[in-house]
Order: structure tokens, then C-alpha cells, then sequence
């Protein structure tokens, strides 16, 4: 039982990093009604630019406090990344402006791509490591109910509690601030948010700003807890399966989505795998997607797909 | 002034329904086709063919197979690699558990497993498009990465899922020359391109486009989604798993299950896309591009650097290809959405007229 | 010269469609004879065009039924429909922008192509000969509308009015016995009009295909039709003759507009 219980755990942290990442997919998804398969290069992107400026910033300022070398780091970075956003917006999106979705979508992979040369060009392509202070040491709990404790990693609790309060944030700004409300008008519907004065192309660039924080986030956990490497970027595609099952409109179905998938891949891996040979982490999450796609494609929290004639 | 139509009278409808209803295009075929067969095999060298032409013509069949589902039927696939990989190790199986099997039948065999791979991992396109079914497709592949590598039926109990293969032959005559290899490559090549254009340009084709194009109406007509979705996903995984036997037994001889990941099943998109959406030019040109692109680069880079004084390693030319795979991708979007093979027929276009502007 | 309209082909009886709490028809009956040109009018929003797809299968009504040559049906199936002789054109122009004009008219000869895909492959014996063959019948179509010039032209970049006649064309493709046309002279000016209303009439007159047409411009509707349903917010509020359509108080008032 204890054992079951720290397998929930741990898959409730690990999905709350796909939580994150999710949630980039679902802001710009929801502003915009782009899919941004490129959210995974820019979690690489944040996370290579974070893990260099934080070796850096002490080089070249002389500063001593590892708190604050990386509190400058983790500016540098956000700035990095609103630049990022800004070009996205303008060289890219403004351009695509009518396509079809299919377009857009292919179109994010190119960024992607984009994305993935430049980061490793800028930052260099070895394991970087970022350590951001969180102590990686174990925790064991209800060791009053169970003989031993159950355990928990002390980072993933950090990570989980730092997700968290991203997302509340993230729900405060956009229901008190009108740059929030603005957001989620143009979410409904573009052309009235327009024709009320919305500015679309400034809005498009918040919200990839705010995407790409997001990413810089992720990208700062991920790259603490594995290191930073190529491989990040690959975070993307485990993270889709999130946005299917939670509803790509729905930033609460992000969150309980990517719990979802952490949890069953724990469990399916541990309970399951031995008999088919093991490791189905890697298809289990997108097999699960799947069956949603088959039975409820607008995952749980999202709004019904509907088709004009 | 060379380029005309004047003249050429068609009288019956199969001679305007032709292939190729203009006499310099038909003329043009032919040499090419003379040229490929005959005359590069004298010039080509070892390198040339190993490096590039061969990984040239069979990724063209892969990026055919692909254009087929994604450009004419409008299904957006990013499991091509999984399809591959199932023909590939689809031929493997075939053809060491059934001893003397020629290579032909356990390719066609292979392709026929990816078929019904294809249909299997096709049949979500019934109930969701765009990015939904792009999520489908890519469970396709993931849990083909994962069955190659952990289900030791399917690879003959090896270890690690990489397999080997050797001695091939067709009809008595070894495959083992480079020469040999383009041969076998570019012939089936031809054969599928040919099957595969008169397929898009009679009644199936069009259910295909119809359904890419407006599948409410489409019903209305008559035309069965179900039917013509799936039939896009069979013959297309068949294409694509045939291109994936030959990439295993001809290109690679020995291979993994890494050798046909999700990286090859982008590669595949991006020719398509830079080639041309719905167009069986278009998978030629854009795996041209895309083949060729590496290669060119990897001499440009240094030697572009060189003139400006500094070197380049390898890794940043590897980045750089990165880059300039993406910003190609997102200019071609842009500019011109259909890709070269839209460019080509705007200039041939533009050739009729010639030397007049308009 | 007077036609010959024949017995109840087509009818719905008590159809009520609803999305969610909107209600789009509300227990709607009328028949169509055969030969007849049947026109359905209406302001806008009355749920003519739904009407239309619940017959084509497109939407699937909560209540009713529609009969089709005796047999009665629930829902349709699209396939079913098209099979039986169903024929449609769309409000916003349903074409497979990707493809020319004669592919877009092939399209509608695909219920009558039965050479396996294989056969196409190689496009040989059968598969050649039906190509030639249902390539004779769409020259035919396309001759009966005037469209020569544009055969090879990808439908996207024709204006408008010549759009609507390639729409016209597949839907003649299938050789319909009953040909729904929905607003088929949209935007047009007088003299497309005139050509449209001119080829409606031709169909009905050579082929003998019962024609049900939505329309809002009232002058071809009186001059054209042979009776007129009247729908109003999705009810059926007149049916018969032009003439007693137009007398009638309550068509009258819903298209005066008095408050409801």
C-alpha cells in the first residue's frame, strides 16, 4: 500500500511538470487558435538560456549569491524570451494570418525546428546543468500510517508547489487584470474582439510572452530535476497527450490532464509493464489520448467541436 | 516558343485524359528516363550513389506514399516512421522465417503489413481531423518505437530490435553493386509512381480530394468517408512500408528501431510540404530538397566561413541545418503554401508564353 | 405545354430538429409531387437549409419521418440518399475548391464508377472505358451550361456565378430524379438569373427531375414554381399554389414583418 501510494505520488509530480508545459499549449491555443507545437523548443530554449545566463551572470558581474545570479538569470531569460515572442509574432504569425489551422500547426514545427538550431547555437549543446537552490534530498511522510513513511522526493514537492502557484497566477490574470479579460475575448472570437479595438497582433504577442515565461518555467524545473539537454525538447510530445485529455481550451483540464497522465504512467509502467515486456511510458499517455480522441475528442474540460455546413 | 500546345489537337477524350497530353513533356519523360536508367549509372560514382541518390529515390517513394494521405486526402499523419518501420521489419520477418524468399514479395509483403498497420492506426480519422487526428497518428508511432523494441517475436528475439539482413537477390541477379541497388531502387520507384498517379487522377483520387476538400458535401455526393479515408491510409502505408523495406535492406543493411523514429516521420512531412501538397511532383522536389540539403550544406557552411576567415565544426553546421530547416519551412508556408511543385508549374506556365510576357 | 406532375414522391411528415434549446423546425409536413417544382420560402433563419440537410442526411431530426417513393425513414443516410436519386446544390457553394471544374463534376458520377481501386491503379479495360465514358457525360453537362471555357480551370479562382452553375453540374451528375436546390441564384445579377432559372427549367422539362428549390426572390418563385411552402421560424405557416401563397395573411405578415 505504501508503495502504491508513492507511486501515485511520484506520478502526481511528474504530472504536474507536464502540467506546465500543457498549459503553454493550451494559452496560445486559446488566444489564438494556434496549436504551438513549438512549446517544446521553447521549454529547451528557456531552459538553455537560464542554465548559461546563471554560469554567466556571476562571470560577468562578479556576483556571489547563487539566489541571486539566478533571480538575474531568470530575467535575462524571460526577456530572451519575450523577444522570441515578439519575432514569432511578427515575422511568422502576422503573415499566416487566414490559414487553415494545418498551416499554423506545420508552421510552429518549422519555428520549432527554428528554435532547437538557435538555442544550441547561442547556449551550446552540452548538459547544462541549472540548480536553483532546490534541495534534492528525500522526505518521508505518514510514517505514522505506514511502517517506514511513505516518499517523496523534496524536489518534485518544490516543482509541484512552484507549478501551482504559476497556475494561480496565471488564473488571477486573466480573470482581475484587463489585459486578461482582453485575452480571453479574442479567445472567443477574433473579429469582435477587433472590432471593439483589441488590438490582435499586440494581444498575440502577450500571449506568447506569457507562453513563453511559461516555457522558461517548465524549462528551469525539467532542466533542474533531468539537467538541460537536447532531449527537452521532446517534452513537447509527452506533454500532448495532456492537452487532448484535459481539452485544448481549458486551462484547469491542463492541469487535472497532465495529473492524469503522470499518475497512469507511473501506475501502468509499474503494474502493468512487466507483463508486456515493459516500457510503455512511451506510448501509454499518447494510447490513453487515443481512446479519448475515439470516444470524447474534446477531452474533458474542452468546448464541443462543431462542423458548419 | 518551344514550349506550345499549338497544334496539338487532342480528338478523344483518353488522349486528353493522358498523363502527359503535351508532346514536349512526353519527349522530356523520355530522356529523362533514358538518362536515369543508362546514363547516370556511367557517371555516377560510388559515393554519389550510396550518399545521395539512393536515400534520394527512396525517400521519394516514402514522401509519395505520404503526399498521398496528407496532400490529396488531407489527413495529417505523423506516424510515416512507424509505417516504415512496420514494412521494414514486416520484410524482415518474411524474409528469414521463410527460407529463399526473394526480395521482391517479402517487400511487397512488408508493405502489406504496413497496410494494415495503416488502417488499424487509421481508423481514428473517422471521428477527429487536424491536430487531434496528428495526435493519433503520432500514438502510431510511439508505440511502434516501443513494439520493435520490446516485443522479441517481431525482430526474431535480437536483443535490442536491431536485425541485419544480406545476400539479396531478384529473380537470380545479387543486389549488391551500388549500381545494382539504384537500379532495383529507382525501378520500383517508377512502377509505384505510375500506379500511384493514375490512382490520383481517376475516381478514387477525386474521393480523396473531395474529402480533403469539403467532406460534408462529399457525403451528400455519395462518396463514403470511411471508404475513402481508409483507402488513403491503406495504399499510403503500403507505399511508405515499401519505402521503409527498402530503406532497411538496401540503404541501412542493418537497422534499430531508432533508425525509423518520430524524426523521420517530420522529415517526411517537411518534404511534402516544401515539395508540394497534393502533387506526386511535389514528393520528388521536396525530398530532393530535403536529401540534398545536408549535403549542401555541409560543403557551403565551411567553405562560406572559410572565405570570412573563421572555421565551422561539424556541430554548429548540424545546428545550422536545424535552423535552416525551420526558417525554410515557415518561408515556404508563407510565400508560397504549395510548395515547389507550384513553383515549377508557374514556371512552365510562364515557359508557354515565352519569349512573350503575357 | 403542359407538364405532367405525377404522385407523391417525396414528403416529410411531423419532422421537428433541434440543437440544443434552438429550435430549428418545429413538426414541418409537405410532399413533392413528381416533375413538380416544389419551392420552399421563407425569411431567413426559418430553417429552410435544415430542412434541406435532414432530407440529405446531413442533420438527424429528434422527430419525424421522411418518405422517399413509399419507404419511410427516421434519418437518412447520406450514402442512402444520394443512391436513391437525391441530388443537392449548397447555399454557400459546397465545391472541392482544389479540383477542376470537370473533376468536380466527375465527383458526381462516383456512385455510377464500379471498377475496383486496383483496376484504377492500372488503368486498364474497365476502369479506362468508364473514365471515357463518364468523362462524354460530364462534357454534356457542361455543354448544358455553357461552361466549355473553364473545364480545366480549379474551381476556387471562377467567379461566383459560374461557381454556382459547377455546383448545379454535380449535382446533375448523379442523373437525380429529385434535385434540392438551395438558393441557387444567391447573388446573382438579372442576367444570371435569368440563365439559372433557364437551365432549372430545361432540367425540368427534358429530364423530368422533380425540382424543390429555396429561393428568396419572389419573382422567380411565383414565376417558376407550381406550389410554394411557406416556413416561419421553423414552422410551416402556407402551402399551395403561388397564387394562394401570395394571398395568404400570414405569409403576408411574416414577410412584412410585424412584430412577433
Amino acid at each position: 500500500m505504501a508503495f502504491f501510494l508513492e507511486t501515485l505520488l511520484g506520478g502526481l509530480m511528474a504530472g504536474m511538470l507536464y502540467s506546465l508545459v500543457a498549459l503553454g499549449f493550451v494559452l496560445i491555443f486559446k488566444a489564438s487558435g494556434v496549436f504551438n507545437f513549438a512549446q517544446g523548443a521553447m521549454v529547451l530554449f528557456g531552459a538553455l538560456a537560464m542554465a548559461r545566463f546563471s554560469e554567466w551572470i556571476p562571470v560577468w558581474t562578479g556576483i556571489d549569491s547563487l539566489w541571486l545570479a539566478n533571480l538575474l538569470a531568470f530575467a535575462v531569460a524571460a526577456v530572451v524570451m519575450f523577444v522570441v515572442a515578439w519575432a514569432v509574432e511578427y515575422l511568422v504569425l502576422r503573415h499566416l494570418v487566414n490559414q487553415e489551422g494545418a498551416t499554423l500547426l506545420m508552421a510552429t514545427l518549422g519555428i520549432a525546428y527554428f528554435l532547437e538550431g538557435l538555442g544550441q547555437t547561442l547556449f551550446g549543446s552540452n548538459i547544462y546543468k541549472i540548480d536553483i537552490g532546490m534541495p534534492k534530498d528525500p522526505v518521508f511522510i505518514l510514517d505514522n500510517l505506514f511502517p517506514g513513511g511513505v516518499l517523496i522526493n523534496k524536489e518534485d514537492l518544490y516543482a509541484a508547489l512552484i507549478a501551482a502557484a504559476m497556475v494561480a497566477l496565471l488564473t488571477v490574470f486573466f480573470q482581475k487584470t484587463s489585459t486578461g479579460r482582453a485575452l480571453r475575448a479574442v479567445a472567443d472570437d477574433h473579429q469582435a474582439a477587433q472590432s471593439i479595438g483589441i488590438p490582435l497582433n499586440r494581444i498575440w504577442v502577450i500571449v506568447w510572452c506569457v507562453a513563453g515565461v511559461v516555457a522558461l518555467v517548465a524549462g528551469m524545473i525539467w532542466g533542474s530535476k533531468l539537467g538541460v539537454q537536447f532531449s527537452l525538447a521532446t517534452v513537447a510530445l509527452r506533454a500532448l497527450p495532456v492537452v487532448i485529455l484535459g481539452g485544448l481550451t481549458s486551462v484547469p483540464g491542463a492541469i487535472i490532464g497532465g495529473l492524469i497522465i503522470g499518475v497512469g504512467e507511473k501506475l501502468s509502467e509499474v503494474y502493468l509493464g512487466s507483463y508486456v515486456g515493459g516500457g510503455i511510458e512511451i506510448w501509454f499517455a499518447y494510447v490513453l489520448a487515443l481512446g479519448f480522441l475515439l470516444i470524447r475528442p474534446q477531452g474533458l474540460f474542452g468546448e464541443k467541436i462543431i462542423d458548419r455546413v | 516558343m518551344f514550349y506550345r500546345e499549338n497544334g496539338q489537337f487532342k480528338t478523344s477524350y483518353r488522349a486528353d485524359q493522358q498523363i502527359l497530353p503535351i508532346r514536349q513533356d512526353q519527349v522530356f519523360m523520355a530522356i529523362l528516363l533514358v538518362f536515369a536508367f543508362a546514363v547516370v549509372p556511367m557517371l555516377a560514382t560510388d559515393y554519389f550513389f550510396r550518399a545521395i541518390l539512393i536515400p534520394f529515390l527512396i525517400m521519394s517513394l516514402a514522401a509519395l506514399g505520404v503526399n498521398i494521405l496528407v496532400g490529396y486526402c488531407g489527413q495529417i499523419s505523423l506516424g510515416s516512421g512507424a509505417f516504415m518501420a512496420v514494412g521494414a521489419y514486416g520484410a524482415y520477418n518474411f524474409f528469414v522465417r521463410i527460407p529463399g524468399l526473394p526480395l521482391i514479395p517479402a517487400l511487397i509483403l512488408g508493405g502489406l503489413c504496413a497496410t494494415a498497420f495503416g488502417i488499424l492506426f487509421g481508423l481514428p480519422s473517422l471521428r477527429v481531423k487536424g491536430l487531434y487526428l496528428a495526435v493519433a497518428t503520432l500514438a502510431a508511432q510511439f508505440f511502434s518505437d516501443w513494439m520493435f523494441l520490446r516485443i522479441k517475436w517481431l525482430t526474431n528475439d535480437s536483443p535490442s530490435g536491431s536485425v541485419s539482413v544480406s545476400e539479396l537477390q531478384v529473380l537470380g541477379l545479387p543486389i549488391d553493386s551500388a549500381v545494382s541497388k539504384y537500379w532495383l531502387c529507382l525501378s520500383v520507384l517508377a512502377v509505384i509512381a505510375l500506379l500511384a498517379k493514375n490512382l490520383v487522377r481517376s475516381a478514387v483520387g477525386r474521393e480523396w480530394m473531395a474529402i480533403r476538400d469539403m467532406d460534408v458535401a462529399a457525403a451528400v455526393i455519395g462518396i463514403r468517408p470511411m471508404y475513402a479515408k481508409l483507402s488513403a491510409f491503406a495504399v499510403s502505408s503500403f507505399i511508405v512500408g515499401v519505402a521503409g523495406g527498402l530503406w532497411a535492406f538496401i540503404y541501412l543493411g542493418a537497422w534499430e528501431p531508432a533508425a525509423f523514429s518520430v524524426d523521420i516521420s517530420f522529415r517526411l512531412l517537411f518534404m511534402v510540404i516544401i515539395g508540394g501538397l497534393g502533387s506526386i511532383l511535389g514528393g520528388f522536389l521536396g525530398a530532393a530538397f530535403i536529401t540534398l540539403l545536408p549535403i549542401a550544406l555541409s560543403q557551403a557552411l565551411p567553405a562560406i566561413a572559410g572565405l570570412a576567415g573563421f572555421e565551422i565544426s561539424t556541430v554548429v553546421v548540424s545546428h545550422s541545418e536545424l535552423m535552416i530547416f525551420g526558417a525554410l519551412i515557415v518561408w515556404f508556408l508563407i510565400v508560397e503554401p504549395h510548395g515547389l511543385a507550384r513553383l515549377w508549374s508557374v514556371t512552365k506556365q510562364k515557359l508557354r508564353l515565352w519569349p512573350f510576357p503575357h | 405545354m403542359s407538364k405532367k406532375i405525377g404522385d407523391f414522391i417525396l414528403g416529410v411528415q411531423n419532422i421537428s430538429l433541434r440543437f440544443g434549446g434552438v429550435k430549428a423546425l418545429t413538426d414541418i409536413s409537405f410532399d413533392v409531387r413528381e416533375h413538380e417544382v416544389r419551392a420552399i420560402i421563407g425569411p431567413n433563419g426559418a430553417g429552410k437549409s435544415s430542412m434541406l440537410n435532414c432530407i440529405n442526411g446531413v442533420y438527424t431530426p429528434q422527430e419525424g419521418s421522411i418518405t422517399f417513393r413509399g419507404q419511410s425513414f427516421d434519418h437518412m443516410n447520406s450514402r442512402q440518399v444520394a443512391e436513391m436519386g437525391i441530388a443537392r446544390t449548397f447555399q454557400n457553394l459546397a465545391l472541392f475548391k482544389g479540383m477542376s471544374v470537370i473533376d468536380n463534376i466527375m465527383t458526381g458520377r462516383n456512385l455510377k464508377i464500379k471498377s475496383s481501386i486496383f483496376l484504377q491503379a492500372l488503368r486498364m479495360g474497365p476502369a479506362q472505358r468508364e473514365e471515357e465514358e463518364h468523362r462524354a457525360q460530364v462534357e454534356h453537362i457542361i455543354d448544358f451550361l455553357e461552361i466549355q471555357a473553364y473545364r480545366k480551370t480549379p474551381v476556387g479562382q471562377l467567379p461566383y456565378g459560374l461557381q454556382k452553375r459547377v455546383d448545379l453540374g454535380r449535382a446533375l451528375a448523379m442523373e437525380p430524379q429529385v434535385l434540392l436546390l438551395d438558393e441557387p441564384m444567391a447573388g446573382m445579377n438579372m442576367e444570371e438569373k435569368q440563365d439559372m432559372c433557364r437551365f432549372i427549367l430545361d432540367v425540368n422539362d427534358e429530364f423530368g427531375t422533380t425540382i424543390v428549390l429555396i429561393e428568396h426572390d419572389m419573382g422567380v418563385v411565383m414565376d417558376i414554381s407550381d406550389r410554394v411552402v411557406v416556413l416561419d421560424y421553423g414552422k410551416k405557416i402556407g402551402d399551395g399554389t403561388p397564387e394562394e401563397v401570395r394571398n395568404n395573411e400570414e405569409v403576408i405578415s411574416a414577410y412584412l414583418g410585424t412584430s412577433h
